[in-house]
């Protein structure tokens, strides 16, 4: 059996791919996908350090609930990447511990 | 608090899947004025999940089942907002329910910025909060690649992506095998879907098939599918540990015995990079709590016609117990029928809501048999080693947990919570309350969140808008520019149709508000 | 019917007063069982902020007390593993005022706490920011008081017990109080519970705000009142609020309305990152529904004294009854209508700190010494011995002529103990 994408399986025929940065790697995303899906779609798959153990953590549950795919977008800490939709020129930090800086 | 433009009673339902949207097409085609709000960019829930707009797809239904009733929903949601009956708010995050003077204030944050508050007060307000999904922890359940099952499907159905090229989908329950068919059909490979139950129990419970014969047909589907995928489906088994350094590489499986203890020697290392695991679902129930509505075990206790315990207050689809679309569908009928009867100060005739109550008994049946059979093992903490994290947020370990209970005298979760911080994160332990309560030995209880999100005390500090010109009234913001522009009631149709653009659109995403205070004059 | 157990004194309630008490007098040589309905901690400890203040206490035997308690939790914080494990950490409060007319009054407050023994500096407005960097511009100025402490008050008292075990007493959780027994004499002789008595010639009352009505088990009256306090948690935060930060402004109030909801802003950070905000006092009885309109006034003194706080999130609120008595000082010390009957609650917002002194106090007794500090102030025979009129509830003020009144509201109790809502 063939493999496709879920683009594919889906017939999606999205806009033009609009260019954020991830720690100062440019990344492609399409419109309308959130932090965390345009994250996956370029292969990251965390994106947090805890604050205690400094553990990688990515999506969890997928739906706004665990908060466990916080991250740092354009300065603002503890956005819920699987919530937030990618803007074009995004600047997404990996969030280390609670985000906040003394 | 009756429309001012037409007179009609004022329902606000919190939730625009299954069963709110149709409560909401039901009170609305009886003289009710509804506002739907719900926290996704687009309506239709978990189930009814869709793509982003933006991503232009074509075939929506390929990652769907039930899609002409979707459809019939869609089409209806549309009618009724160009009507001017229904208001949808979409991108509003619920963190508040009051009961104020007879009606009941619903404040909702605006996304996705969230510093702006609104305030929608109506006559009558329906839950229809849905679920979230219990997942049981095991070591190395906290690497990236270890997702939860419904949170794999969500990301698949909302952005078209997948988490990795090979999955193992594990746990327990009827959740499992959409998502296993559904990432499969998307272009994974899923080397296992893993069972702790054993599918066969559930035919025990012949009455339930006898009366909902259609579950069968499901489940006969959805073993095709497996089979065409060529997913290899172990009942009775578990994942026992994931392994990984910064990254999920392998989960360990293994089988377990009627005891639900894992068999020594039948472990087997399965090589994957994604798991999507999950062990049921949960109520969302925090704002029926604030209410203080009464609580039937973990799920918010309603009568026959979906009514809670308080006044005024309705309650529809998993918060009121796990039992999928069908059941929402049912009950949403049954608490819009009810709505719109009460608030037009007539008691509905049982015969008018006949059918779907029929549904509703058939179906709680039926999932209160795939309750029993998809049961954690008696055992499932036993395999919790010490050093396995059991709350995500703030890092609690099980060790943590056995000590409190075994040493500092702690008798409940709450105590278990206060002397380990295991709860206390940002997730306010919707994802460990389960796990902690098994590890202390105590009953699973609902913790009481007067919160049910996170609000900024800069939008908490703000007073409400009083005696609200509209009953949307956006609370006092610092910069009028910014401010949201919610339609006044006369306004029918702050959007076109469900595809419309998101509320939250107008607000400029990352500029933080300062309002000044009297402690900030010089 | 299981064997009784037998034991020299049977401590009621297992909350920090509880904990403290069985600790210093099974330290003391006493065969001590601590006994509680709940879990440790399950009732206002629980619910609490952890302040061992003085800074918040007029001169008088509350503060004789405070002062005299925190040298004794130094010397437990010393012990071996104990200050990381309760999370002890002398923070220090800082007071501030928002006004020159507020300033006065606040060192004149501090002036007469200096005179009893209380370290308390001055702090200049220009000052103010070296000591907390975030706090709002335009303050009039503060005072600085270094003996201020923190603990996190669930884990101290379980810290508590556990020692306390570890020198030998019992604990007892889950079991319900349903009797206090008394010989024909009238004298204790221990405590009835579904799970068996406890005999004992003597019986500690630290059930906190429900110690009225382990009193009327004994057959005595004790005015322990609830006053509801709310707490907001904020998200995690690296170390931003360095002190236990609140405002003066009640020291400049000549007279307070009792009846109606009261906050003062007080802020503090925590070791585990959240900052707690508090303080709000009502008296509504033992009502554990949430109120939005205390959580925005809550949130809106913080925002005020500490700007920064607009944008960080509330997670969370919890909610506590404090046990407070009509003059505003707890009961210590043993209750010569019952012999063998002693008290230690009614603490208010204090007992966590005053805990260390009063357990150290009434095992002194105990054992038939001389108390360290008089207890005469706190004697549990100094209220009438019926409610008046038959209200359980009144309004601070109380009935004219009590001994050790207040004409006014207690000037802020800012560390107030708080029952979390989600209490199954």
């Amino acid at each position: 059996m063939t493999r496709r994408t879920p683009l594919e399986l889906a017939g999606a025929e999205p806009g033009p791919a609009f260019t954020v940065t991830f720690d100062g790697r440019e990344l492609a995303v399409l419109p309308g996908r959130t932090i965390a899906a345009a994250l996956w779609s370029a292969g990251v798959t965390s994106w947090r350090t805890t604050r205690a153990g400094g553990e990688p953590r990515g999506v969890f549950c997928g739906i706004g609930v665990c908060f466990d795919c916080l991250v740092t977008v354009n300065g603002r800490p503890n956005q819920r990447a699987c919530l937030l939709p990618a803007e074009p020129g995004d600047v997404i930090r990996t969030q280390e511990g609670t985000g906040h800086h003394d | 608090m009756t429309d001012r433009t037409g007179g009609r009673p004022h329902l606000a339902v919190v939730g625009a899947g299954p069963a709110g949207l149709t409560a909401a097409l039901a009170a609305a085609a009886r003289g009710v004025r509804v506002t739907l709000v719900d926290s996704a960019r687009e309506p239709g829930g978990q189930f009814y999940r869709q793509p982003a707009a933006a991503l232009g797809a074509r075939r929506p239904e390929a990652l769907h089942h039930q899609w002409r009733t979707w459809e019939r929903l869609r089409d209806g949601l549309a009618r009724h907002i160009a009507s001017g009956a229904v208001t949808l708010l979409t991108d509003h995050h619920v963190w508040s329910v009051e009961r104020e003077s007879g009606s009941a204030v619903v404040h909702a944050l605006l996304g996705p910025a969230q510093e702006e508050s609104v305030a929608v007060r109506a006559d009558a307000l329906l839950l229809a909060t849905g679920g979230h999904e219990r997942v049981l922890p095991f070591p190395g359940w906290t690497l990236p690649g270890v997702l939860s099952a419904g949170g794999a499907q969500a990301m698949l159905k909302g952005g078209l992506v997948l988490p990795g090229r090979t999955a193992v989908v594990a746990g327990t329950g009827p959740l499992l095998l959409p998502v296993a068919a559904g990432l499969a059909a998307a272009g994974a490979r899923v080397a296992a879907l893993v069972e702790w139950a054993d599918p066969r129990d559930l035919l025990r419970h012949v009455r339930v098939f006898a009366a909902r014969p259609a579950k069968l047909v499901e489940g006969a589907r959805y073993a095709a599918e497996l089979a065409r995928h060529r997913i290899a489906v172990r009942p009775r088994h578990t994942v026992v540990a994931a392994h990984g350094s910064r990254h999920l590489e392998a989960v360990t499986v293994a089988a377990l015995d009627r005891d639900g203890r894992v068999r020594p020697g039948t472990e087997r290392r399965v090589a994957c990079d994604t798991l999507a695991v999950g062990h049921g679902m949960l109520p969302h129930t925090d704002l029926a709590e604030a209410l203080g509505c009464r609580l039937d075990g973990v799920a918010v206790a309603v009568d026959d016609e979906q009514r809670t315990d308080v006044p005024g207050v309705w309650a529809a689809g998993e918060a009121t117990g796990i039992g999928g679309a069908a059941l929402a569908l049912a009950e949403g009928r049954i608490a819009g029928l009810s709505v719109a009867a009460r608030l037009h100060a007539r008691t509905p005739d049982p015969r008018s809501y006949a059918a779907p109550a029929r549904e509703r008994a058939a179906l709680r049946a039926f999932f209160a048999a795939v309750d029993s059979v998809c049961a954690p093992p008696a055992r499932w903490a036993e395999q919790v080693t010490d050093d396995t994290v059991v709350c995500r947020c703030e890092e609690v370990p099980a060790a943590a947990v056995r000590e409190a209970v075994g040493e500092l005298g702690a008798g409940d979760v709450r105590t278990v919570k206060l002397l380990t911080r295991a709860g206390m994160g940002w997730c306010q332990g919707r994802m460990c309350g389960p796990a902690v309560a098994g590890l202390a030995g105590c009953p699973e209880a609902a913790p009481r969140r007067p919160f049910a999100h996170p609000v900024p005390l800069g939008v908490l500090a703000r007073d409400p808008a009083p005696a609200p010109p509209s009953d949307l009234a956006p609370h006092p913001a610092p910069d009028p520019a910014s401010a949201p522009d919610p339609a006044p009631p006369s306004d029918p149709a702050p959007h076109s149709g469900p595809a419309s653009a998101p509320v939250s659109d107008r607000a400029p995403r990352p500029t933080r508000h300062s309002p000044s205070t009297g402690w900030e004059s010089p | 019917m299981t064997k009784p157990l037998t034991c020299d004194v049977v401590v009621v309630g297992a909350g920090m007063v509880g904990a403290a008490s069985a600790l210093y007098a099974v330290r003391a040589g006493l065969r001590v069982v601590l006994v509680d309905r709940g879990p440790v901690a399950g009732g206002t400890t629980g619910a609490g902020e952890g302040n061992l203040l003085v800074s918040d206490k007029e001169p008088g035997p509350e503060l004789d007390l405070a002062l005299f308690s925190a040298r004794l939790w130094d010397g437990i914080a010393a012990e071996p593993g104990v200050a990381r494990a309760v999370e002890y950490e002398r923070k220090g409060g800082l007071v501030v005022a928002s006004d020159p007319r507020g300033l006065t009054a606040l060192e004149g407050f501090a002036e007469g706490q200096r005179a009893a023994g209380v370290a308390a500096a001055p702090v200049a407005a220009g000052d103010l920011h070296e000591l907390e960097p975030h706090l709002a511009r335009g303050l009039a100025g503060g005072v600085l008081y270094p003996q201020d402490a923190q603990v996190m008050p669930t884990l101290a008292a379980a810290h508590l017990v556990r020692l306390a075990r570890l020198a030998g007493a019992s604990l007892l959780t889950g079991s319900t109080v349903t009797g206090v027994l008394r010989t024909a004499s009238g004298s204790v002789r221990g405590v009835r519970t579904p799970r068996g008595d406890v005999h004992a010639p003597a019986v500690v009352n630290a059930a906190g705000t429900w110690g009225g009505e382990l009193a009327a088990l004994a057959g005595v009256f004790l005015p322990v009142l609830p006053r509801r306090g709310f707490v907001l948690v904020t998200e995690p935060l690296p170390p931003t609020v360095r002190h236990k930060v609140y405002a003066a402004d009640y020291v400049a109030d000549v007279a307070s309305d009792s009846a109606a909801l009261q906050t003062s802003p007080v802020v503090e950070g925590t070791a585990g990152g959240p900052v707690l905000i508090g303080a709000s006092r009502e008296r509504v009885g033992f009502d554990r529904s949430f109120s939005l309109p205390v959580a925005r006034a809550l949130a809106a003194g913080a925002t005020r004294l500490f700007p920064f706080l607009e944008g960080v999130r509330a997670m969370r609120a919890y909610l506590g009854f404090r046990p407070y008595l009509p003059d505003h000082l707890p009961v210590i010390g043993p209750d010569p209508r019952v012999p063998g009957l002693l008290h230690a609650c009614g603490h208010e917002g204090a007992g966590i700190g005053l805990a260390t002194g009063t357990g150290h106090l009434l095992a002194q007794v105990l054992i038939g010494r001389a108390p360290d500090l008089d207890l005469a102030p706190f004697r549990p025979d100094r209220f009438p011995d019926s409610p008046p009129g038959g209200s359980p509830d009144r309004s601070a003020e109380g009935p004219a002529g009590l001994p050790g009144e207040r004409l006014r509201e207690s000037p802020g109790r800012p560390g107030e103990f708080h029952r979390p809502e989600d209490t199954p």
